[in-house]
């Protein structure tokens, strides 16, 4: 991790938010993945969208990764793109698997409406703070959340 | 998807009605549904209800050995194909670390290229139907039917091609494929030229577009607006030129883009990139390589049916990655492509093992479906019809 202090956004995000809030860092094949605690990362988002030098200011995608059945079951994943500087950076949130919930980022970017739904949809994390906060792509009275490592294949018979 | 329509839009107002549009409506391009919220003629409140297409290809996947997932992703969005197996296979071959020969790189680009003026030119002929002119998409399927015999020549299906494999190419191109391709070349110009007097000084066609469905610069990018959308509200962003991969940093192309920001800047701007693409088109003919169109990599790619029935060691590989796959060293790749829409982007996840853990595809009309909602507000009923035509939305790609 030190090494990489010199990556943009990673020496922005350490400055503004501290080492306590930065877990980890990794760059592996041309990309760099910054794991951040899961109480910052709307402000982590917020400082990397208004980084003066290079802004973060595209949400590429936002997903999600179950890790079932070991712990911390989920990874939130969020790839952001500078348009400006042609960066991208993947900043990552992992979730217990009980009642797993996150800060909303839609009002850092009211694109990841839509993708939040959809991970909230087929892997049940909640998003506090969502505008609308409903199934995407399931039926509403859906019952389980299809993307789950523990759910099967062909669905439940 | 809503099971029960009556409770998806509460209306605070008593003057208000709600609309449904779709999801059986010709003119949503597959099964969009809108809900309008409108006051006499003008929206007040639209809603994309979207789900009606979902197949869980992103579960599918990870059920699958690296390789069955080229097909799966033909399927996605099923107008350009060729992107697909790009994208998935570029990020699958960044786990492995492979190197491809040139000649597959360029015949990579030939295709998508090609795939591009195919995608485009469906959009052009569907959105100028919506719109009322109806010769236009006579001309452009009569196109779009040469490009669909040459994808058929080169690898046995019309729409869904899986042509590009892990680590290369499936087949070699057959004798007299580039000739023909040429041939087409050197009058497509022409054709664009057609198409643009049949709409580009047409009043009735001036009207319906221009200042119809705006979007600022500022908004496109909040709201994740990508691809010509994107670039018709003045944003300068194309990945092939950007973060070139599969060897466009050797292709000269010029990336048009429009600031108005309205369906007429976003109909120019593909017009043009139909232009644009020819000329890479053009380039990756003349200066086509030679040499392997499959990497030097026995445990991964499959080996050529010749060798397969002469060789044992061949017949031996060919058997493993058949019955067994080939495994992927763990880690993850989020590897992204300028579709005909946008930025598609696939991320890949291998625990090491010969399935995907998770594949995730970033489908560029999902992105883009997110922006209908700011340029339709105030609007009229009609101009929906114009907005969701000037987004160009494959729905295989929205729902997956």
């Amino acid at each position: 991790m030190e090494l990489l202090k010199a990556h943009p956004a990673l020496g922005r995000l350490l400055d503004s938010i501290g080492t306590s809030a930065v877990h980890s860092a990794k760059f592996d094949r041309d990309e760099l993945t910054i794991w951040v605690d899961k109480a910052l990362i709307r402000e982590a988002c917020a400082i990397l969208r208004d980084d003066p030098d290079c802004p973060f200011n595209y949400l590429a995608d936002l997903t999600c990764v179950d890790w079932y059945p070991s712990e911390p079951r989920f990874e939130v994943v969020y790839h952001l793109l500078s348009i400006p500087k042609k960066e991208r950076v993947r900043l990552k949130v992992r979730l217990d698997g009980s009642s797993p919930a996150i800060e909303s980022v839609t009002s850092v970017w009211p694109s990841a409406n839509f993708y939040e739904r959809e991970v909230f949809d087929l892997f049940g994390v909640r998003f506090t703070g969502h505008p609308n906060l409903k199934r995407i792509m399931m039926p509403d009275d859906w019952e389980g959340h299809p993307l789950r490592r523990d759910y099967p294949v062909e669905g439940y018979r | 998807m809503p099971t029960n329509p009556a409770t998806m839009v509460q209306s605070d107002l008593d003057r208000t009605l709600t609309l449904n549009m779709g999801p059986q409506h010709p003119s949503t391009h597959g099964v969009l549904r809108l809900v309008l919220e409108i006051d006499g003629e003008t929206i007040v409140r639209l809603r994309p209800e979207i789900g009606y297409l979902h197949t869980g290809i992103e579960k599918t996947c990870e059920a699958k050995f690296y390789q069955q997932v080229v097909p799966l992703t033909d399927r996605i969005d099923y107008l350009c194909p060729m992107t697909n197996n790009l994208t998935y296979c570029l990020a699958v071959e960044k786990l492995l670390g492979l190197e491809i020969p040139p000649k597959a790189q360029w015949m990579r680009v030939l295709m998508n290229e090609l795939t591009r003026l195919n995608s485009h030119l469906v959009w052009l002929g569907t959105h100028a139907m919506d719109l009322g002119a109806m010769t236009v998409f006579l001309y452009c399927f009569r196109e779009r039917e040469d490009i669909l015999r040459f994808f058929e020549m080169i690898s046995g299906q019309r729409m869904m091609t899986s042509y590009f494999r892990i680590g290369g190419l499936a087949l070699e191109p057959p004798l007299g494929f580039f000739e023909k391709v040429k041939k087409f070349a050197d009058r497509f110009l022409g054709n664009v030229d057609e198409y643009e007097g049949l709409l580009t000084g047409n009043p009735i066609f001036l009207m319906r577009t221009k200042g119809i469905a705006k979007l600022s610069a500022e908004d496109a990018v909040a709201l994740g607006a990508c691809g010509p959308t994107l670039r018709a509200s003045g944003v300068d962003i194309d990945l092939r030129r950007d973060s070139p991969y599969t060897g466009y940093e050797n292709f000269k192309f010029n990336v048009p883009i429009q600031t108005e920001g309205d369906v007429f800047a976003r109909y120019v701007c593909r017009v043009q990139e139909l232009r644009e693409s020819l000329g890479i088109v053009q380039q990756a003919l003349a200066g086509m390589p030679e040499g392997p169109i499959k990497a030097d990599a026995p445990k991964v790619v499959l080996p050529d049916r010749e060798k397969m029935k002469t060789q044992m060691e061949a017949l031996i590989y060919h058997f493993k990655i058949i019955t067994e796959g080939f495994t992927v060293p763990a880690g993850e790749v989020y590897q992204a492509v300028e579709s005909p829409r946008g930025e598609m982007g696939y991320y890949v996840v291998s625990d090491g093992t010969a399935k995907p853990y998770r594949v995730h595809m970033r489908g560029p009309s999902y992105a883009n479906l997110q922006t209908l909602e700011k340029m339709c507000e105030g609007s009229l009923i009609a101009d929906v019809i114009a907005a969701v035509g000037s987004i160009d939305v494959v729905l295989g790609d929205i729902d997956r």
